[in-house]
């Protein structure tokens, strides 16, 4: 990594008072972003992901207690004021959500929504921000783009609802473009054109990507590095193939193992995960995937394992150094 | 195979929608637009496709959940969609259905045990309450629940948990049919596998025969015997599952086999064909001919002119013209090659 990191986040912890007691949703998070790359953050619901971006961008509920550093080129967005966030979300950070029919206003048509975010952080004029918009709807392949800047969101069909919610995350060109689970409520087919053009966007205009997936194929697809989260902590990260070859952290291997895959043998049953992810409420004082892990030692019940670089910028959280299936596995 | 335990034949299912004007003519959504199949004893067929393709109208059909337009299904001797409710009623017990959300198709002020018993108390109202207990708790025990929760609510269960209960109801009367209509899309990652396995080991103990609906090829494949490719309300391909993959005869099923991205980076760096451009048409206005030849890259006068029937190529049934010349082109890219196992 020789580019400095556009986004720095230190130590970042997210938690929730509710009646019940503390949720810790984000633990002693760190993550480094640099220009252009794509970071993918794979985890499981209640894993911590949602809440982690939405700290970043101030979105989370008013209980929220959020503590760390989160440096967006050297500006602490943490520490922002309200009126500051706004003036950086939707220009300098873009979003698209996992559902578009939810993400675009249905009273509005295409157009207005495409360039309200010009017209509000570029201040050019509406015209201009036609011209532009409608040249976004083009990057993101929407045929006869004119027309459709006079449609509203039930007019134009899922796949490209969100082609149209990704010309709104990009019409401002940011630098980081958050992406929740971009592709999930999409068919398979609509998935791979969006897939497709994730990365042909990516390249065209070096956008950095933070994406938020549970689906390992969308990772394999997209990502330049990956950051494993369960109960609200990284696990393990690395670059892409560091993950999917040579991980080091059994619930990445977990992961990976249980999902069946689409090759010409089939297993007789799946290798599944037993138990259940814990609730925020009351994790174990140890390592939260523990009472998971076939691997797991002694020692895995008293203390968190620390997140510890074991090469190459590849990390993982787990006190285990024997050899994992996988391994074993591969030499035979 | 033996003697089908259900038998599918012409199945359409048409919803009537309003007209665009109120003196115009009503518009007719086809959802199933034709469907034959037979189902065999202990078989589990899988039926995949994308939203909006039929596959939950066609297993709500089936089990008389939704009107049937026309068409027969064979189940015991009896055509259920010609019964009425009482009669129908009497057959529901034989055939049941595993639901999507868990927690949503659960009545939340009822604790597990009432709600696994339910079916019990309205089948056999004269079961005395202890034998209802016993009932439950040794299905409880079959899906992997502890004595302990029939007391509990379902709110207090994760949607692992939740689906069990929900998997516990569909067995309690030990039906023969039982359709699991897309059972693990709502589920966590690390919770998926489990009730694959779940699903799979009571299908070979209790002898089931099911019909498993999913949008996901990959889990379709993984538990089923044969696969059934539905596109607007037809069937495309229906093969064995080994088949499916290694040789999809139709272009969609294709289409769809390429559109999964695998798991596998260095796979997702190579080449890979153009995903399937398009959009599903509106089964209001399908195409004529051939529902699919909108999309398919292969399609030729004939297929807009003539609709395909289902024929018998190998050991697949498959609905395209030119299913034999496309299988023998050389494939556009090798699924398999280059292929570097993860795991």
């Amino acid at each position: 990594m020789s580019a400095p990191p556009l986004l720095e986040v230190r130590d970042l912890t997210v938690s929730f008072s509710t009646r019940e007691g503390v949720v810790h949703a984000v633990t002693e998070m760190n993550l480094d972003l640099t220009p252009g790359e794509t970071l993918a953050i794979v985890g499981e619901s209640g894993s911590g992901k949602s809440q982690m971006l939405l700290s970043l961008l101030g979105l989370t509920a008013g209980n929220a207690h959020i503590t760390g550093t989160a440096l967006f080129k050297g500006e602490d967005l943490l520490g922002a004021t309200a009126h500051r966030l706004n003036q950086i979300r939707g220009a300098q950070i873009g979003f698209v959500f996992q559902d578009p029919m939810t993400s675009l206003n249905p009273y509005l048509t295409v157009g207005l929504q495409l360039t309200e975010p010009l017209t509000l952080h570029r201040r050019i004029d509406r015209a201009a921000a036609a011209s532009q918009a409608v040249e976004m709807l083009r990057a993101v392949h929407i045929t006869e783009p004119e027309q459709r800047m006079q449609q509203y969101p039930h007019e134009l069909s899922g796949g490209m609802r969100q082609r149209v919610a990704i010309a709104m995350g990009l019409i401002c060109r940011p630098e980081i473009l958050i992406a929740d689970e971009p592709t999930t409520a999409l068919d398979v087919t609509v998935q791979a054109e969006v897939l497709a053009l994730l990365r042909e966007i990516r390249q065209q205009f070096g956008t950095a990507v933070i994406l938020v997936t549970h689906d390992l194929g969308v990772i394999a697809e997209l990502a330049d590095r990956v950051n494993v989260m369960y109960a609200g902590r990284i696990v393990e990260t690395g670059t892409v193939d560091d993950i999917f070859y040579r991980c080091r952290h059994p619930y990445t291997e977990a992961l990976k193992r249980s999902i069946p895959q689409l090759t010409e043998v089939r297993p007789e049953r799946l290798e599944a995960i037993v138990g259940s992810p814990p609730n925020a409420l009351h994790l174990p004082p140890g390592c939260a995937f523990a009472p998971r892990c076939p691997y797991r030692l002694e020692c895995c019940d008293k203390s968190v394992p620390p997140l510890v670089d074991i090469g190459g910028g590849h990390r993982k959280a787990c006190f285990y150094e024997g050899p994992l299936k996988s391994d074993v596995e591969q030499t035979a | 195979m033996s003697e089908p335990i259900l038998t599918v034949r012409d199945l359409r299912v048409y919803f009537e929608l309003r007209g665009d004007g109120w003196l115009s003519s009503p518009r007719v959504l086809r959802a199933v637009d034709g469907v034959s199949f037979d189902l065999g004893q202990s078989e589990t067929l899988g039926i995949v496709g994308e939203s909006g393709c039929g596959k939950s109208t066609l297993a709500r059909a089936v089990l008389g959940l939704v009107p049937v337009t026309s068409g027969e299904v064979h189940f015991g001797g009896k055509d259920l969609a010609h019964l009425d409710a009482r009669q129908m009623r009497e057959q529901r017990r034989h055939l049941q259905i595993i639901f999507q959300d868990p927690l949503a198709s659960l009545d939340p002020r009822m604790t597990v045990g009432q709600i696994i018993a339910e079916p019990l108390r309205s089948f056999f109202p004269r079961m005395t309450a202890d034998e209802r207990q016993s009932k439950v708790l040794d299905i409880m025990g079959h899906v992997g629940l502890v004595p302990e929760q029939i007391n509990r609510y379902p709110h207090e269960f994760s949607g692992g948990q939740a689906q069990r209960i929900g998997i516990a109801r569909a067995l309690i009367l030990r039906p023969e049919v039982v359709v699991c209509d897309e059972p693990v899309s709502a589920l966590d990652v690390s919770i998926k596998a489990q009730i694959v396995n779940l699903l799979v080991d009571l299908q070979a103990g209790f002898g089931l025969s099911l019909l498993f609906i999913a949008h996901d090829l990959a889990s379709v494949r993984h538990v089923s015997r044969r696969v059934m490719v539905l596109y607007l309300g037809k069937i495309m391909e229906l093969a064995p599952w080994d088949e499916i993959y290694s040789a999809p005869r139709h272009p969609y099923t294709q289409a769809l086999i390429q559109a999964i991205p695998p798991a596998d980076p260095r796979r997702a760096r190579s080449n890979r064909p153009k995903p399937l451009g398009g959009e599903i048409p509106s089964p209001v206005t399908p195409p004529s001919g051939c529902v699919f030849r909108t999309r398919c890259p292969y399609a030729i006068e004939r297929c807009s002119l003539e609709t395909p029937v289902l024929r018998q190529i190998g050991a697949s049934l498959v609905a395209c013209h030119l299913a034999e010349q496309i299988q023998a082109l050389p494939k556009p890219a090798n699924p398999s090659e280059g292929q570097i196992n993860p795991l």
